[in-house]
């Protein structure tokens, strides 16, 4: 499904590469997790794929479902089916979150030529999703964001994630920050998601997380390469032993 | 000999003074009434437009930008339905007053009969030097609505003040008496028909009496080569409240004047303003605002968006008497410019002579923020779509304020569609 093939990004401002010839494969179906000490350029990554435009990407390609991507903005990037998490969910006053969740679903179905949702079909859709992740219905008409508590925005996330039903999830460093429940809560969202047509990219500092969302592969990020891949017992390996030894290995 | 000081007169300023030599035979009123308006006119050639030179004048030079004065009357308008539903429409059409039903506990009068009675000679003086807009207005005024609200009145029903304009010149005035202890909603809308260079000015005079709660949405939706002068004078008796939204979204030239006195212990005075701004127009917001006794408060916000090479102006005055001890006062202004060729000036301006007071301002110019717009990006939200929603969002935190859905929702449509308009 993904296919990112010798990466090279730098942030666009100052030019200071970030990413330094990546390459990671992501098949439909799997739940990859990169991990990687500060400043690896782990959401980098997340940023890159999403497609903001703060980076340039000076070598290399990303494939979706075969095609590149580098080309497409971000809104068309959403609406082939790529979704990102963000470790930090921006808060934007005056926007509704209701209003925001309708357009955000039509505007993606509009791109793929579906039909817009009816009002009564929208909220029923809400209602279900919301339930699942213990949302209240009140913290939705607020503005979006604005106010929520550090886990009531990751729980957004995932409800937007289950709304906008995308087939490749960023999840960037989604458990930073949530306590115990939240992320029982929040990693039971995720796996309801799982499926043999859709592919799952976490991003973690820590093997915590992934004790929840159990991985089929982990790859650890250094210096914006992939250093080493290996199965879910990979992340335990670092979890006991940390970084030092495989960047070793692989110097 | 004699020195030649003033400057040549520009063709504005002759037209002024044609029109009102052609017109002062048509315009209602008794003699005391003609004297008024003679002497308001003689000021004005006098004086002529007022110019930057003048502070509060400064950032819109009249002599300079009021190129056109339609000397003849302009094409045929008609009301337009209300801007809330169901509010009952107080027309004034091209100047003159149609009469409407009146609700229970509302006198409605055409100002007309104020005029011609002579009762509203005392009206038409000038507030100072520097008072082109009720100078205007009060030489040249033909009609609008004298509305008087019963003490204690809770007036569920919406007036809609409704001047519409279809080129040429109109003025119009509006007095509003608001009984001790009533309550009320009134939308005075100023509305152009054509694209025809109008004049119009207006001036909307409101007393509120003890404990009157007023909720006053002002809205300019002129067309777009129309020139509109207009100035709202309130004055708040104890314990009154007075919000006052104003939407600028129409107009080449827009000189929007509100001066507020909060008169009375314990009242609040709220202004909230939304400038949308568009292609070459000019629209200056000024306000002075009095508390001239303990323990008021009061809170003004202006938000603009500014597109195209629109200019905008915010001057905000807020004076202290040396009694009003506790007065309570915020003003912040907040534009998106959204152009690099349009341009926003802002100017507060605080009076403090009391000494146990809290009064605050603030102005910023901002830009989309980019995090936000990468966030609804990235959820699959069209970057002119995005762009709509968060200019959309700055604005509408006002509107919210309004809370009746009645309000926000007609409101609400009007900015959007100004947005698709014009984005």
């Amino acid at each position: 499904m993904l296919e990112i093939k010798n990466l090279h990004a730098r942030i666009a401002e100052d030019g200071t590469e970030i990413i330094r010839g990546l390459n990671l494969t992501v098949k439909a179906g799997e739940v990859a997790a990169i991990m990687g000490p500060n400043g690896s350029g782990k959401s980098t990554l997340s940023y890159i794929l999403a497609g903001r435009d703060d980076y340039e990407v000076t070598e290399g390609d990303i494939l979706y479902n075969g095609e590149s991507i580098l080309e497409l903005d971000p809104s068309e990037r959403a609406a082939k089916g790529i979704f990102l998490a963000f470790q930090y969910p921006v808060e934007i006053p005056g926007v509704a979150t209701m209003q925001f969740l309708k357009v955000a679903m039509n505007e993606q179905r509009k791109a793929r030529g579906e039909e817009e949702l009816k009002t009564p079909d929208f909220i029923k859709l809400v209602k279900e999703a919301a339930a699942s992740l213990q949302i209240d219905m009140d913290m939705l008409k607020r503005p979006l964001n604005v106010g929520f508590s550090g886990g009531e925005k990751k729980r957004a996330e995932i409800l937007q994630m289950k709304l906008l039903a995308p087939q490749l999830c960023v999840l960037d460093e989604t458990d930073s920050g949530l306590d115990i429940d939240a992320l029982k809560i929040v990693s039971d969202g995720v796996n309801a998601l799982r499926s043999p047509d859709r592919a799952v990219i976490v991003i973690t500092h820590y093997q915590r997380l992934l004790e929840y969302i159990v991985p089929d592969s982990v790859h650890v990020l250094y210096k914006g390469q992939v250093i080493k891949s290996g199965s879910k017992e990979l992340a335990l390996d670092l979890e006991a032993n940390g970084y030092s030894q495989i960047i070793e290995d692989a110097a | 000999m004699n020195m030649q000081t003033k400057p040549p007169r520009t063709a504005a300023e002759q037209a002024l003074l044609d029109s009102y030599a052609e017109m002062v035979g048509q315009l209602p009123g008794d003699a005391r009434v003609t004297v008024a308006r003679d002497r308001l006119l003689s000021a004005i050639a006098e004086k002529g437009l007022p110019t930057k030179r003048i502070e509060s004048w400064h950032y819109t030079d009249l002599r300079a930008v009021l190129r056109a004065v339609p000397v003849k009357a302009g094409g045929s308008a008609r009301a337009a339905e209300p801007l809330v539903r169901d509010a009952l429409v107080c027309p004034v059409v091209q100047g003159q007053a149609l009469m409407p039903r009146v609700p229970e506990g509302v006198e409605l009068s055409p100002f007309m009969e104020l005029l011609v009675s002579g009762e509203a000679a005392p009206l038409l003086s000038s507030r100072g030097a520097d008072d082109l807009v009720g100078e205007l207005n009060g030489a040249f005024v033909s009609d609008g609505y004298r509305l008087a609200i019963e003490a204690g009145r809770e007036l569920d029903e919406i007036l809609e003040l409704q001047s519409v304009q279809a080129g040429g010149q109109a003025h119009t005035r509006f007095l509003a008496e608001i009984g001790a202890g009533a309550k009320a909603t009134v939308v005075e809308r100023h509305l152009g028909e054509t694209s025809n260079a109008g004049l119009s000015s207006s001036v909307s005079t409101l007393d509120l009496g003890e404990g009157a709660e007023v909720t006053w949405i002002l809205v300019q939706g002129a067309g777009e080569a129309d020139q509109h002068l207009g100035q709202t004078i309130a004055r708040l008796a104890a314990g009154a409240t007075l919000k006052l939204f104003v939407i600028n979204a129409g107009g080449k030239l827009v000189r929007r004047e509100v001066h507020v006195d909060v008169a009375g212990e314990g009242a609040h005075f709220d202004l909230r303003c939304v400038n949308l701004l568009a292609g070459d127009s000019h629209t200056d917001v000024t306000m002075t605002l009095g508390h001239m006794v303990p323990e008021t408060t009061s809170s003004e916000i202006v938000r603009n968006v500014v597109l195209d090479r629109a200019r905008g102006v915010f001057q905000g005055q807020i004076r202290v008497a040396q009694v009003a001890q506790k007065t309570d006062a915020k003003m912040s202004c907040n534009t998106l410019l959204l152009s690099d060729e349009g341009e926003f000036a802002a100017k507060p301006e605080l009076e403090i002579f009391a000494d146990d007071v809290v009064c605050g301002h603030g102005a910023t110019v901002i830009d989309i923020n980019a995090d936000h717009l990468f966030y609804l990006m990235a959820r699959g939200v069209s970057e002119k779509t995005a762009r709509a929603l968060l200019v959309n969002g700055f604005v509408d935190e006002l509107i919210d304020e309004l809370e009746d859905e009645a309000l926000v929702e007609p409101l609400r449509s009007l900015i959007e569609q100004w947005l698709v308009d014009h984005g």
